[in-house]
């Protein structure tokens, strides 16, 4: 079993009129089965409302199956005894960057969630020394979280969260409200956890480029997992993509339109190098 | 009040809880005292930790000017309506020996009061008033006082002024931008065109309210049962010193008023 398991996992938000009586369901997540092997980087891909989202925080215990079980690292998260564990092993990430720091200091925030799980003090400012650096926001450890910009804010968010030192991050939508820069900095520091911490990461996106490093991608539609499989596997499949109405990176959009121009192309081009070294390789064939 | 004045100094330096018991102390001594002897004492003391606060003396003189209606009111009416001998009379309103003794020893009270409480606003930083009084009031606990949670709302609240502080202008903003006027009109009418920006402002705050609680308990936040300090507050030897004169100083105060 992986670090993060799902099986058959249903989630239903129900509707109420203002009385209280049942007006609908709504099957926000259907189905789903998931496993997530440790170390792995994994890209959630959805449009809004696909049911991305709750998928997120069925993983974190914020939210429980109305069906199907959800592990994570051997825990079921419906388990109250285990309730505070899965919260510690997987670590969560919201969209908004103002709406999830407590602290009135950058290091007193990312010392928020060791100080909750009783964490001696000396510990704590280990932990919070090395999470920051691990982020590339050691200098700013003194400053106030309202003077950062939304990406330095939302590596603040993530340091947060490795001072738990979980074994799983869940990022839901973590750029969401960045500018491009800012989320440029954002995947950076995700990456560079994944690759040298190590830490499984499952990212929940609309943003096409910022799978092209994952290890497997899912794609969710109406509650569902529509494709899955590695980025490229997935942007060779543009049609698919467009119905599912997620826009394919322009390099990828570009290759494919050649390819049914009668270009030779190979299938799923992610970056402009991979697709400037196919044009030159044609030239010269 | 004033806001934290950021300096290097020893009054900077204290716990924050020997600043919350000496202010108390303070504003205690000044009603203790009766004596010109006393007040003496008492504007001896603040001057001294006014000069060690290196804070300079117009930022506490800024929070008088919130009160001086209140100071002219409380020594107009001790000046006339205190009986006893009198000293002046003019038409129908005569000043007593007795009422201008109340009247200036009310005055200097209220603005020593006033001075005293900015000292300590001015020299801790919110944070850790805050820590100061969850840590003194913890006794209050075992009569089932929520310490720890007032204490957690007063420094959410604290980080979430200016972040509301710029939705509030932000709002107004777009609404001027759509012909809204919070400007001209009386009264009723300006408080009628609150509406507008209060109904996004209040939902809005209820949405973040609840994003915050949904990343606290994410992160493992289970009220203060079991949890640890990042920043402990230890008391080190400039806090007992002090202790030591604020001790001397009070009973000092006590003694003028039982043996002058």
């Amino acid at each position: 079993m992986g670090i993060i398991k799902t099986d058959k996992l249903t989630f239903e938000y129900i509707r109420r009129d203002e009385e209280g009586n049942v007006e609908g369901i709504n099957r926000a997540v259907d189905e789903v089965d998931l496993d997530v092997k440790q170390g792995e980087f994994i890209a959630i891909l959805g449009h809004n409302g696909s049911g991305k989202s709750t998928l997120a925080k069925h993983i974190n215990a914020i939210l429980y199956p109305t069906e199907g079980t959800v592990w994570v690292d051997g825990m079921d998260t419906q388990d109250e005894k285990h309730l505070w564990d899965v919260r510690r092993e997987a670590g969560m990430v919201f969209q908004n960057p103002d709406n999830q720091i407590i602290g009135q200091v950058v290091e007193e925030d990312v010392g928020f969630g060791p100080e909750n799980m009783g964490v001696p003090t000396k510990e704590i400012w280990e932990r919070v020394e090395e999470s920051l650096k691990a982020v590339g926001m050691y200098e700013y450890r003194k400053h106030s979280p309202n003077k950062l910009s939304g990406g330095q804010k939302q590596r603040v968010s993530i340091a947060g969260v490795i001072a738990m030192h979980p074994k799983c991050i869940i990022l839901d939508e973590p750029t969401a409200m960045l500018d491009p820069n800012g989320r440029k900095e954002v995947i950076r520091a995700v990456r560079a956890l994944n690759d040298v911490e190590g830490i499984t990461v499952v990212l929940i996106t609309h943003y096409m480029e910022e799978i092209i490093h994952a290890d497997m991608v899912c794609v969710m539609d109406q509650g569902q997992i529509a494709m899955e499989g590695t980025p490229r596997e997935i942007f060779s499949r543009v049609e698919e993509l467009q119905e599912l109405r997620l826009d394919v990176p322009q390099v990828t959009l570009l290759a494919y339109e050649l390819k049914q121009r009668g270009v030779n192309l190979p299938d799923g081009i992610l970056t402009i190098e991979e697709l400037v070294a196919a044009l030159t390789g044609l030239k010269g064939a | 009040m004033g806001q934290y004045y950021q300096t290097e100094s020893v009054i900077h330096k204290l716990d924050p809880r020997v600043k919350l018991v000496a202010t108390i102390c303070f504003i205690i001594s000044l009603f203790v005292v009766d004596s010109w002897v006393g007040y003496v004492v008492a504007a001896v003391f603040l001057a001294v930790m006014i000069k060690l606060s290196k804070v300079p003396f117009r930022f506490m003189v800024k929070g008088m000017k919130a009160i001086v209606m209140i100071l002219m009111i409380t020594v107009v009416f001790n000046l006339f309506l205190t009986p006893g001998e009198p000293l002046v009379t003019f038409w129908k309103l005569t000043i007593t020996k007795e009422g201008l003794r109340i009247a200036v020893m009310m005055a200097v009270r209220l603005s020593f009061l006033i001075v005293g409480s900015s000292l300590m606003t001015l020299t801790t930083t919110p944070n850790s008033l805050t820590d100061g009084m969850e840590k003194l009031m913890n006794p209050l606990k075992y009569v089932k006082v929520p310490v720890h949670e007032v204490a957690m709302m007063m420094s959410i609240a604290l980080r979430f002024i200016p972040i509301l502080l710029e939705e509030t202008d932000k709002i107004m903003k777009a609404q001027i931008a759509r012909g809204a006027d919070f400007e001209s009109g009386n009264l009723i009418k300006k408080a009628k065109a609150m509406v507008p920006l209060l109904v996004p402002l209040f939902i809005s705050a209820f949405r973040r309210a609840n994003d915050l609680a949904m990343a606290m308990e994410a992160r493992c936040y289970r009220g203060g049962e079991h949890r640890t300090k990042m920043k402990p507050l230890q008391y080190h030897a400039a806090d007992r010193i002090a202790y030591l004169v604020l001790l001397v100083y009070f009973s000092g105060c006590v003694a003028l008023r039982i043996y002058l």
